[in-house]
């Protein structure tokens, strides 16, 4: 199902005022698309993905809505949000199954967790372990203790549990990001395999690895201090990025082989602005080198070609 | 304005600035820690400056027997005559020395076995630790009964030595978890790596993190060394010479003083007693909120 | 100028330590000054056990770890161990840890006057850790004084690095040092350690990111489970791994501009059988070509 996120704005209560980590993003999913959402520390990547999912509660709906597939997701209701949880919206989190009691067999946990979700586990357990087989781990992974099994493998099981019940949008945050690479590739590609075989929806891949995102992203979205400053299908932005952040960060990042004798590359100077008490206009202001006056008003998100979509007054 | 030019004097010596700023303004607004510490602070001075006052030594027989409180003796005065009040600024005097001598002996045992096995590790830690198992295991009261029972002469001193010796082991154990912890971090690391010596590193860079921890360990240990000096002194096993709380409340049942109902006779160091040790553990919760910003009361 | 001669590394673990475990096995590298050594593992290939006992802060179990020729492990007492410091300096992975944080960020600095420049009046002293902070491209006014959360992990990385360049350093040794830190922010660090090669520091960079271990370095070491796989000019190394494992990390590792499917159609001629077992028959790493070094494939990959 498709996946419309549009100005969405979730702050957080602190002492000292609300943090406006989520102020304006806006993403369009299609379906059985897999999104990649990449930024740096502090751009409210992850802010994104717990407000499609369960907000805490410091975490505060300001403005902006989220459809799935048509239907509005009551996000900032806890309650109504209960229905769509794990069927409708799924998540797979960086250390699912490290949070997990380490003295209960695998196939135990995935049993209670299933029947607090109001699945009996009798009906599903031959397509559970169909779908274990799928990502490369047997049956008898059912009857081990998490302790015995690697990251890779835990990930695969919390990927195997968490769409189960074929969500109509999966979000996977930093999933892959504690994992050595082969495993990483491992899970990164059960991911895109069970995308392909309609178990899952659409998916938001959200990551700081924009190398990753390459691999799997059939679109991506850059954030930058809680907005949305570039989107669109993932070679167009690797090869043709509008937005100067967007450009500045793809040169920051080395490729494999590259050094520094051949291609010396330069950072971003400066950093993100403080979200307790944000400057107006763009955000990415202060840092760009292409800012003018006019950048004291906040650019529109707009398309600027088929798909592409930037929030930027220098971009055409 | 005299709090900001003490940060602003004490800046890069110690956790002053900003942080200890908060600290004390936190300090001054906990009820808990303000009363814990007034009383403290009056029982303290009482037992400091009073001797001074009353003159006269505490085991004098100055009035008439079994007088109750008046002008003349504000407390009464015992079946010997003996003025109930100078014997309790006497004894406040002797159960702050047990408290500051016994606690404070079990503190530095404790320091220098938490901070040596928690930042050495290896074998020197695996002997320091079974020693303070086989400590904490021992029956501290039973071997302080038995010991006090086979020295002829004991004072005071002999007395805060021993609840010293015996109660050091918790509060080794936990500054050694913490020390632990501590020592993996990488700010110890680029110490040593900056020529400092071991000790040095342990004072410097590991110690002012847990010093809130280190004042609630002393508060603890002042007061259960004050208990058990009690305790002892109450079955007849304390100093020999002299007076404390814990000896008046032994003469007085030993001399009838609760079938006589003269209670001017003991209820002053039983109050006593439990006003030092329940104010220092009000004024360790206290301190535990302006120490533990989850606790503080915003 | 460092030397690492078959440097081996057992932790006793379990119950009253009954149990060995191999964190680093017969290790051999030199880091010679203006070059950048970079160890590149996963966790628990033991990159950052040779780190810290390359700095002393983890003893050797067997082999020698030598620093223009001397011992290191045999520097005994204070002033032994504080003359080494003075050339061989560290940086760590966590900036926020590796900062006391009751303390403002110039302890750092204050740390090393004590023990190696008693000497220095208060003007001169300040005027050097300005300098210093200058040097790593930061603004001393904007950074001293302030309190280690006040600042980023990238200016404190920097700034670390500017307390090593206080002293005489020769080598140093960079222990994950850009992993915690922002995409935007970690070429420049990695540019700083360029710099620093240039004017002849030798450097030990451990890492886990392939991307990121070459692009400032000259030798290339990949660990896997405390042994070497395999070592050689970093070129060399990325063009034509030996090592089945290398080949594997080298497939698995995303790139922005090749998919993983290309990438194992790159790799797809066979590895060839294991240097080790296959060749002379000597215990350690084989040479296949100029300085480029292959252990043995090992469990599965080795017939033997």
């Amino acid at each position: 199902m498709t996946v419309e996120v549009s100005e969405l704005r979730v702050h957080y209560r602190t002492l000292r005022g609300s943090v406006q980590a989520l102020d304006g993003a806006s993403l369009e999913v299609g379906d059985g698309e897999v999104m990649g959402v990449v930024g740096e520390s502090g751009c409210g990547k992850s802010t994104l993905g717990k407000s499609l999912i369960r907000m805490d509660g410091r975490m505060r709906h300001v403005g902006g809505s989220v459809r799935l597939g048509g239907e509005e997701l009551p996000i900032a209701d806890d309650r109504a949000m209960q229905r769509f949880r794990y069927h409708e919206v799924s998540l797979i989190p960086q250390y699912a199954m490290s949070a997990m009691n380490p003295t209960r067999r695998i196939g135990r946990m995935i049993r209670e967790l299933l029947e607090s979700r109001g699945v009996r586990y009798a009906e599903v357990r031959r397509e559970l372990e169909r779908r274990l087989e799928l990502v490369g781990l047997g049956a008898d992974v059912l009857k081990r203790f998490p302790i015995e099994l690697s990251g890779g493998m835990k990930q695969r099981v919390v990927l195997v549990l968490s769409t189960l019940r074929d969500p109509s949008l999966l979000i996977a945050d930093e999933a892959t990001s504690a994992l050595d690479v082969a495993n990483q590739r491992a899970v990164a590609e059960a991911l895109v395999q069970f995308r392909d075989r309609g178990f899952i929806g659409s998916m938001l891949f959200i990551t700081h690895d924009l190398a990753l995102v390459a691999q799997l992203a059939d679109t991506v979205t850059v954030m930058y201090a809680g907005r949305s400053a570039e989107s669109a299908p993932t070679s167009e932005l690797l090869r043709r990025p509008r937005h100067p952040y967007t450009r500045m960060l793809l040169s920051a990042v080395p490729e494999v082989g590259t050094t520094i004798d051949e291609s010396r590359q330069e950072g971003i100077p400066g950093s993100p602005p403080a979200l307790l008490d944000p400057p107006s206009g763009c955000r990415f202001k202060d840092r760009c080198p292409l800012a003018f006056e006019q950048c004291a008003t906040r650019p529109p998100f707009i398309e600027v070609a088929s798909g592409h979509r930037v929030a930027c007054w220098k971009a055409e | 304005m005299s709090l900001d030019t003490a940060a602003a004097s004490g800046e890069g010596q110690g956790p002053s600035g900003r942080r200890g700023r908060d600290d004390l303004r936190f300090a001054l607004r906990n009820p808990k820690l303000l009363a814990g510490g007034t009383v403290l602070a009056v029982l303290l001075l009482t037992g400091l400056v009073g001797p001074a006052f009353t003159g006269g030594a505490p085991n004098a027989y100055v009035g008439p027997q079994y007088a109750p409180p008046s002008g003349d003796h504000w407390f009464g005065t015992t079946s010997f005559g003996q003025d109930v009040f100078t014997q309790f600024v006497h004894g406040l005097r002797a159960t702050f020395t047990v408290g500051a001598l016994g606690g404070g002996i079990a503190w530095v045992l404790g320091m220098a076995v938490g901070f040596l096995g928690g930042y050495r590790g290896g074998l020197l830690d695996e002997f320091l630790n079974m020693l303070t198992n086989i400590v904490l295991v021992l029956p501290a009261m039973v071997v302080l009964i038995i010991a006090a029972a086979y020295l002829e002469a004991r004072g005071l001193l002999v007395q805060s030595l021993f609840i010293g010796l015996t109660t050091w082991p918790w509060a080794a154990r936990a500054i050694r978890a913490q020390t632990f912890t501590l020592a993996g971090r990488e700010f110890v690391d680029l110490a040593r790596l900056s020529g400092r010596r071991p000790w040095r590193i342990i004072l410097r860079e590991v110690a002012p993190n847990m010093y809130s921890y280190l004042v609630m360990s002393f508060i603890l240990l002042f007061g259960g060394a004050v208990l058990i000096a009690a305790g002892l002194d109450f079955i007849g096993l304390g100093p020999t010479e002299g007076v404390s709380l814990g000896l008046m409340m032994h003469h007085s049942v030993a001399w009838g003083a609760l079938h006589l109902g003269t209670w001017w006779w003991f209820v002053p160091p039983g109050v006593g007693i439990t006003a030092v040790v329940g104010s220092l553990y009000i004024a360790n919760v206290g301190l535990d909120e302006v120490f533990n910003p989850r606790l503080r009361e915003l | 100028m460092l030397t690492l001669d078959r440097v081996s590394k057992v932790y006793r673990v379990g119950t009253f330590g009954t149990q060995p475990l191999n964190a680093v096995r017969d290790v051999s590298l030199t880091v010679p000054p203006g070059v950048v050594v970079s160890l590149i593992g996963e966790s628990g290939s033991g990159k950052s056990t040779i780190g810290r006992m390359v700095l002393r802060l983890t003893p050797v179990t067997s082999g020698a770890i030598a620093f223009d020729g001397r011992d290191v492990a045999g520097l005994s007492g204070h002033r032994a161990r504080k003359g080494y410091y003075r050339h061989v300096q560290g940086v760590f992975q966590d900036p926020f840890s590796s900062f006391n944080p009751i303390f403002p960020v110039d302890r750092v600095f204050d740390m090393l006057r004590g023990a190696y420049f008693p000497g220095l009046s208060d003007t001169e002293w300040r005027a050097s850790v300005r300098r210093g902070t200058e040097r790593v491209g930061l603004d001393p006014g904007q950074v001293l004084g302030r309190y280690p959360h006040q600042l980023s992990g990238g200016q404190l990385q920097r700034l670390l690095i500017a307390r090593a360049l206080t002293l005489d350093i020769r080598l140093l040794v960079a222990d994950e040092i850009i992993s915690m830190l922002d995409a935007s922010t970690r070429i420049d660090v990695l540019n700083l350690l360029g710099d620093l090669r240039a004017e002849g520091l030798g450097i030990l960079f451990v890492t886990h990111d392939l991307a990121l271990g070459t692009y400032v370095s000259d030798t290339t070491v990949i660990l896997r489970r405390g042994a070497v796989a395999e070592m050689g000019p970093t070129r060399q190394v990325y063009a034509s791994p030996r090592h089945p494992y290398t080949r594997g990390l080298l497939a698995s590792v995303p790139r922005m501009h090749r998919t993983w499917a290309d990438a194992d159609a790159e790799l797809d001629s066979a590895a060839g059988p294991c240097p080790v077992h296959s060749g002379p028959g000597t215990a350690g790493p084989v040479e296949v070509g100029p300085d480029h070094f292959v252990g043995c494939f090992s469990d599965d990959a080795c017939p033997e």
